[in-house]
């Protein structure tokens, strides 16, 4: 069925009691010329421009859990392409060009909302450091303006512009084409559209090993039988260690969770998507009002799923901090993923050593507004065998050879970037 | 929040502590020339989900470092001792 104002009309004179499922609750079928395991944004995305760029329709999903039960659904939506180093730059403008067309794409309304997003800037240092880094977006076509203390608080006035302010204002860096989506919404359009192509998404279902044909990869062990497959496609998120574990990789992430925060609803008070230079804490509203926000990482090892309190004050300070404002607003709920940590902050998407095991992982804090773009050049890597050219730099072997991609620069610590 | 029991200073909040990594990788000899021992010791993780080595400093009570064997499913630490009595030796 293809949504349009018609068809939400039609359904409405029915009493809305002729929606068809969004995607059929597939089976496995004894073998596939792909599988994607991880039922994710990338793992969704990957299969539907599997089917739509390639022509290659016989994909499972499989799905440990339910679609949009992990990351995917757990993130706070920011959406940019702010970045500094070559390879990431030019990847990240792909997904948000991607992510402009995205809703007609899939005939699924994701909701991006480019609001534009804004970081301040405590120090003539720091604001050089941004002049640097809008300047490397410009030459490579991307918007960023470089704004002073009253243009920034002519935008964002609810901040702390007073004499006391712990770090004040000197400035920031505007994006206007970054912004936010509805992150759930994102996992169902391309699930839906990816059965729209045929692909079988198959939810419950866990990987739990690999076949073999000598050295190659020929199918996956599952909670439902054993599946065959041409190729397989790792993008479980903060699970990769484990699997790749199994299939005979040894990688170079460590699983950490993130949290993330919501308050109470309020009145329109945060337009764009706001984050703060001075420390790790970033802020956007939701269309139900409520102000989502999160920071650092918890900072130890961790399978969890759960947060730490001491994240929770940390994340509270730095917001109080930046915006007086909303230290009486209360904090409805915070939650935690588990991500892949790489040692340089970028993730990895390659081909792997072992014949028919490809990996799609290690996205660290930004995997969510990579998802169009990583699920184009996965399936491109997987159809064709070789890397698309906007992933040459995301390769396993980086960190062997010393072409790290280290945004922040701070050394090979995971839980650091 | 975790409570780690410090073998100087007793249970202490874990936001006393800084986090240190696995305890587990070895450090190659100073002059082994052998780029892929730098290479794991530098960058490859066993990232189990289960059992993990790891160290912690006491940066806000007894400044030693620690290994702490904990559980990265449900954060149950098993035990704690002085890092500098745990590691192996360095080859000089
Ligand atoms: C709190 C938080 C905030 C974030 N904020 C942002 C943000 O603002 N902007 C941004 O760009 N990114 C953000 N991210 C990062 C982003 O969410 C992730 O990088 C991205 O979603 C990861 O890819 P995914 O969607 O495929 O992951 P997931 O949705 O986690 O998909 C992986 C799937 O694999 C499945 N799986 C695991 N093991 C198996 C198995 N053995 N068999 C079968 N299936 C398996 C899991 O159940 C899961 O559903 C945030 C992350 C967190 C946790
Ligand atoms: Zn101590």
């Amino acid at each position: 069925m293809r949504y349009s104002a018609f068809s939400i009309f039609r359904n409405g004179l029915s009493g809305q009691k002729n929606w068809q499922r969004a995607w059929r609750a597939a089976e496995p079928k004894p073998t596939y010329d792909v599988i994607i395991v991880g039922g994710g944004g990338h793992g969704l995305s990957t299969a539907f421009y599997l089917a739509e760029n390639h022509g290659i329709r016989n994909v499972a999903v499989l799905e440990k859990g339910y679609i949009g039960g992990g990351n995917v659904g757990r993130n706070t939506t920011v959406i940019r392409s702010n970045y500094l180093l070559d390879g990431n730059t030019q990847f990240y403008e792909f997904s948000v060009k991607l992510w402009e067309g995205l809703s007609q794409a899939l005939n699924f309304n994701v909701m991006f909302s480019q609001r534009g997003q804004i970081v301040t800037a405590h120090s003539a240092d720091q604001l050089d450091a941004f002049s640097h880094r809008a300047n490397i977006m410009r030459l490579n076509g991307i918007d960023a303006d470089i704004l002073d203390r009253d243009e920034v608080r002519r935008l964002v006035p609810y901040l702390d512009f007073s004499d006391t302010a712990r770090f004040p204002i000197h400035g920031a860096i505007l994006q206007g084409r970054a912004g936010t989506a509805r992150h759930d919404a994102v996992a169902w359009g391309y699930a839906r559209a990816a059965d729209g192509h045929g692909v079988d998404i198959i939810q419950n279902c866990e990987v739990t090993g690999f076949v073999r044909d000598g050295d190659r990869i020929v199918g996956v062990e599952t909670s439902k039988g054993r599946i065959g497959a041409g190729k397989v496609g790792l993008a479980v998120a903060g699970h990769t260690s484990v699997l790749g574990r199994k299939a005979g990789l040894e990688l170079p992430i460590e699983s950490h969770v993130l949290q993330a925060f919501v308050t109470e609803p309020l009145k329109p008070l945060v337009d764009h998507v706001v984050a703060y230079g001075a420390d790790h804490f970033y802020v956007s509203q939701s269309d139900k009002g409520g102000l989502v926000f999160g920071g650092n990482l918890d900072g130890y090892n961790s399978y969890a799923q759960r947060g730490n309190l001491g994240v929770v004050r940390e994340v509270s300070e730095a917001a109080i901090a930046l915006m007086p404002c909303i230290s009486r607003v209360r904090l409805l709920r915070h939650w935690g993923g588990v991500m892949d940590m790489t040692p340089d902050a970028s993730p990895i998407i390659c081909p792997t050593p072992i014949d028919g095991l490809y990996l799609n992982g290690g996205w660290c804090y930004g995997g969510f507004k990579a998802t169009p773009a990583s699920g184009w050049c996965f399936a491109h890597t997987l159809a064709t065998g070789t890397p698309h050219p906007l992933i040459a730099a995301y390769r396993l072997d980086r960190f062997r050879t010393g072409r790290t991609l280290d945004e922040a620069g701070v050394g090979p610590s995971a839980w650091l970037q | 929040m975790l409570r780690i029991e410090c073998p100087c200073c007793g249970p202490r909040d874990h936001d006393e502590f800084r986090y240190g990594g696995d305890a587990s990788v070895a450090r190659p000899a100073h002059d082994d020339p052998d780029p892929e021992a730098w290479y794991r010791y530098v960058y490859v993780r066993n990232n189990p989900a289960g059992p993990h080595r790891e160290f912690w400093q006491h940066v806000s009570g007894c400044r030693q470092w620690l290994i702490v064997e904990r559980d990265t499913r449900n954060h149950t630490i098993a035990s704690v001792g002085f890092a500098r009595k745990m590691t192996r030796k360095v080859p000089a």
